[in-house]
């Protein structure tokens, strides 16, 4: 079954158009990278998957539930969630770790609200002592951490990663990409991960897309592009740049 | 719990329940606000201001309404008129000391009032946009063309004299900018990825605007206020001084130098006691202010 499908998305702010009929499709438990240079519209797709991005037309579906416009309604939300790229950006900087994740699960509609904060802290490997910090007390990666675990308040399916590790120490990039292998291994859950990095990209995925300009180049598999079997320009330049 | 323990317990950057989070980071705050001196002094002073407001018949030596013609305008520590009499012979001392009610009254009125109303448009106006937006924003427009005392003119006319009339009409001028400020931040932070990610949970405008968008528009708008206030307090005593805020025989600050005002020359307490009053008083808002900026400016990184 696919868990996301997009078909002929084209996607503008404005005048500007940032995505170009690109089409992919997610099966469930699948885990695909966007790779690209930065305003190739690898984001672009996210945001207009979660409704950030207004302005799209073509068709996206998320686990069989057709999307239109910019509105999602609740059923949407608990299947599908998502990362953010700047850990320090993505937390309320007044909010402590408690109030982050226990409203989170209050507003998915869950019940123990004490109980599975503590529970999803332990998840993503921060003890009970991280649960009344507020986000100026944590390092990037922890705050990271709360992240994932905020987006896994409502037990998601799917799980959109924009460039999760980008704004993180290389040490730190690599706990959390082990954290988000572990989380996928245990939950069956279906990522689609954007990246510029391909080494991430081909630690984490099975699958990618390369994007350049707003449109798709190449769709390859993981091991083709381990075995350096690129056929577009692009992505071998890619390839050259990141080796 | 010995003292050092509280203290470690207050500190601690590993909080075992809300409630310590909560308390250790009021405690953190209060240092930082009373680790400069002139904070502190404004704090103090304000302090003093409510003490001596609410113990205003303990303290006063004399009752502000007792007139006495034979001793009018008696100068600074004649007999036990401390600070002199005025030209009705009331006692100036006890006058300043019931005055202070009036000032607080005002404060605590103006302080109801326009940052609230400024906080709920200029929120509101910045997250939802489009519309509704728009016409918050041109009704703020209108009211910020409003000059304030020509407005407080129009209020004294249509509805009396009075100190009620003249805190409203400063609180119907004093709100814009509020707004304007709160709608500012809300565009700034209505865009950022934290409230993306509220939304993404489900949350609706109104629980994001309450709990996400305020607790970071209220510190800014605390300090605005605070420093806003001596405006605020002269503003109503200007209003005094033309016989349009608090009528005789209130011993209101303004109207207390308004009448002063024809003694100047001759018996310059009458009118320069009150001032005083004014000048400590702003003074000490402004202070406090200034070091309340430094506490809760969320760029700072600093939390309440």
């Amino acid at each position: 079954m696919t868990a996301i499908n997009v078909q002929n998305l084209d996607v503008w702010f404005g005048s500007v158009s940032a995505v170009r009929s690109v089409s992919f499709s997610v099966a469930q438990g699948q885990s695909v990278g966007l790779v690209g240079e930065s305003g190739s519209g690898k984001s672009t797709i996210l945001r207009a998957i979660t409704g950030l991005a207004p302005d799209w037309s073509g068709s996206i579906q998320a686990l069989g539930q057709d999307l239109h416009g910019a509105a999602r309604d609740r059923s949407f939300f608990k299947k599908v969630q998502m990362v953010f790229q700047d850990p320090y950006a993505s937390l309320h900087p007044r909010h402590s770790v408690d109030q982050v994740l226990s409203e989170a699960l209050h507003l998915q509609g869950m019940d123990a609200i004490s109980k599975r904060t503590e529970k999803l802290l332990d998840d993503v490997g921060l003890g009970p002592r991280f649960r009344f910090r507020y986000p100026h007390q944590l390092s990037g990666g922890q705050r990271q951490r709360v992240a994932i675990a905020r987006a896994l308040a409502g037990e998601p399916e799917v799980l959109l990663l924009d460039e999760p590790t980008s704004a993180l120490d290389v040490s730190v990039q690599a706990e959390i990409l082990n954290l988000l292998t572990d989380l996928r291994a245990d939950r069956g859950l279906t990522y689609i991960m954007v990246s510029h990095d391909l080494p991430v990209v081909a630690h984490m995925c099975d699958n990618l897309a390369v994007m350049q300009n707003g449109s798709v180049v190449e769709m390859m598999t993981a091991d083709a592009l381990r075995a350096h079997q690129a056929i577009e320009p692009y992505t071998r330049e890619l390839l050259a740049a990141s080796t | 719990m010995s003292e050092q323990t509280l203290k470690q317990w207050l500190l601690s950057d590993a909080p075992a329940s809300r409630m310590q989070a909560r308390v250790a980071g009021l405690y953190q705050g209060w240092l930082r606000l009373t680790s400069n001196w002139m904070t502190l002094t404004g704090l103090l002073i304000l302090t003093a201001l409510v003490l001596i407001a609410a113990c205003a018949p303990l303290l006063a030596p004399h009752d502000p309404f007792d007139q006495d013609l034979l001793n009018r305008l008696k100068p600074i520590g004649f007999d036990d008129h401390y600070l002199g009499t005025d030209s009705l012979g009331r006692d100036i001392l006890s006058r300043l000391i019931y005055g202070s009610r009036i000032t607080l009254y005002i404060v605590a009125l103006v302080t109801l009032i326009a940052p609230v109303v400024g906080l709920l448009v200029g929120t509101v106006a910045g997250y939802l946009g489009g519309w509704a937006d728009q016409i918050l924003m041109r009704t703020t427009d209108v009211f910020l063309a409003f000059p304030r005392l020509v407005l407080a003119l129009a209020f004294v006319a249509a509805l009396g004299p009075g100190i009620e009339n003249a805190v409203l009409a400063i609180s119907l001028t004093a709100w814009p900018p509020y707004a304007r400020m709160a709608r500012a931040e809300t565009l700034t932070i209505r865009s950022s990825e934290f409230i993306a990610a509220i939304r993404l949970q489900g949350a609706g405008p109104l629980r994001i605007i309450t709990r996400h968008i305020w607790p970071l528009c209220i510190s800014s708008l605390i300090v605005r206020v605070t420093l806003d206030m001596a405006g605020i307090i002269l503003a109503a005593a200007g209003l005094g001084f033309l016989g349009l805020g608090a009528q005789p025989p209130s011993p209101e600050w303004g109207a207390m130098i308004s009448e002063g005002r024809r003694f100047i020359l001759d018996h310059w307490w009458v009118a320069t006691i009150p001032g005083l009053a004014i000048f400590t008083v702003s003074l000490a808002f402004n202070l406090l202010g200034d070091g309340l900026r430094d506490v809760l400016d969320p760029k700072d990184g600093g939390h309440g």
